[in-house]
Formats: C-alpha cells, structure tokens, sequence
C-alpha cells in the first residue's frame, strides 16, 4: 500500500491496520525516517518536501511490486510525506511484514534505499544561511547498488 | 508537450509548467534538451550540467536517446533526495 500524504501518521494504528487478522505475519520491520536538526554541521529550521504527483504513487509502487516479486511478504506499507516539516517530525514510513524476519528485514532494507534513490522528492533545507536543496548522495545510490548485485531470497 | 520542472530546476527557469511545441526535429529527451538550452540564459544555466539533471517522459526514468513526442509529459529535476 502507497499513500504520499501532508499530515503525520500513527505508527501504532498503521502497524495494527497492516497486521489485522493476518496470523501468517510472523515478523514485522518497520522504519521510520525523521527530520535532523543537523546538516554539514549547520543548524536546520525546518524543510520543505517537494514531489512530483503522479510520478511519486508511480514509482512508489513499482518500488513495492518489486519487492513483493522478491520476497515472501504478506503485507507492505510506504508512507511518504511532503510540504514543511520540522526536526523531530516523521518523513517516511516503510513497513514489511512476512512469514519470516529475515525477508521482513530484507524487504524493508531494500525499500527505503531504493525510494530514497528513485522516487521523485526534493529537500529543501531552511538553514541559518538561507534555503538550499538538499544534494544526493554518492552513499545512497551505493546502497542501491547492493541490491542489484544480490539474488532474491524469495525461494530461500 | 507538457514539460514540468521541479526543485532547482524550476528556481533557475522559473517555470513551473508549460505547454511547449518544440519543432519536428526535436524527437529525443536530448534534442529537447538542446532546444530548451537555446532559449534563454536562465534555461542555459539551468540545463549547463546535463549530469545533474534526470528526466522523466510519461512519469518514467529517460536517457537522452529516449523518443519524445507531442503529447508526452516530460519532467526536468534533479537527482531525487526524500526518505
């Protein structure tokens, strides 16, 4: 399931939606992004999420078909949120639950790398020096890397 | 053709959306490209560093090669950073 959404989310009432009545769930991983006060050592304010609609629940979901073609996972959960947002505040949710840990672990890991490298959001940082967008990460598409080198594990 | 700029790309253009009827030659995400740097210096600053730019032609990844077409919708941003 994708939802891009302004508001916030309830970790809890999202976790107990996604695992209701579902009793082949044997583990859950959840993860959870948050707004740093940190950039480069400078002091942010708040940031603002920009995303392209239409493109973001496209590519969102080809993120989750993807993972659900390589994992054994009964239920999957992508919230992304956008507009103005404050150090403390949630930024992502990416939710996999499966028969197995390992697969929940897996799916999730390779969720949240593979959105943070292919879905279409920009970070625009409110800093002490003024407003500038957020740079991507050598470090991010080196993760995503890792996944194309590995087999799945669906048939483990 | 729709074309669609996003975060620094739509600063330095300062455009968000326009509609566009580039001439018949025009027929890859990289001709396009090429074209929009011609039509002014905002657009030939925006799109100097073609290596910090992706495209997207009907909401999926393009490289310069791809086929643009009249009616497509063609998005301009950089390199995506949510999560």
């Amino acid at each position: 399931m994708i939802r891009v959404q302004a508001e916030d989310f309830d970790l809890g009432r999202e976790m107990a939606a996604l695992t209701a009545g579902n009793h082949r769930i044997g583990g859950l991983c959840v993860f959870v992004g948050l707004v740093r006060d940190m950039a480069s050592g400078e002091g942010i304010a708040a940031m603002t999420l920009e995303h392209y609609p239409g493109m973001t629940e496209k590519m969102l979901a080809k993120i989750e078909a993807e993972a659900k073609d390589r994992w054994p996972l009964e239920a999957s959960l992508i919230i992304h949120r956008y507009g103005r947002l404050e150090p403390g505040d949630q930024i992502v949710l990416v939710a996999t639950a499966s028969p197995h840990r390992e697969a929940a672990f897996e799916a999730c890991h390779f969720l949240i790398d593979w959105l943070k490298t292919q879905a279409p959001f920009w970070k625009l940082e409110d800093k002490g020096s003024g407003a500038a967008w957020v740079e991507a990460r050598d470090s991010d598409d080196a993760a995503v890397q890792r996944w194309r080198k590995e087999a799945p594990i669906k048939d483990r | 053709m729709r074309l669609l700029y996003f975060a620094w790309l739509r600063q330095k253009t300062g455009i968000g959306e326009e509609e566009i009827a580039p001439p018949p030659e025009v027929a890859t995400v990289g001709a396009l490209l090429d074209w929009l740097e011609r039509r002014g210096p905002g657009f030939a600053d925006a799109l100097a560093d073609r290596a910090a730019i992706r495209v997207a032609v009907n909401q999926d990844y393009a490289r310069e090669s791809d086929p643009v077409k009249p009616g497509d919708e063609v998005a301009l941003f950089p390199p995506v950073t949510g999560g």
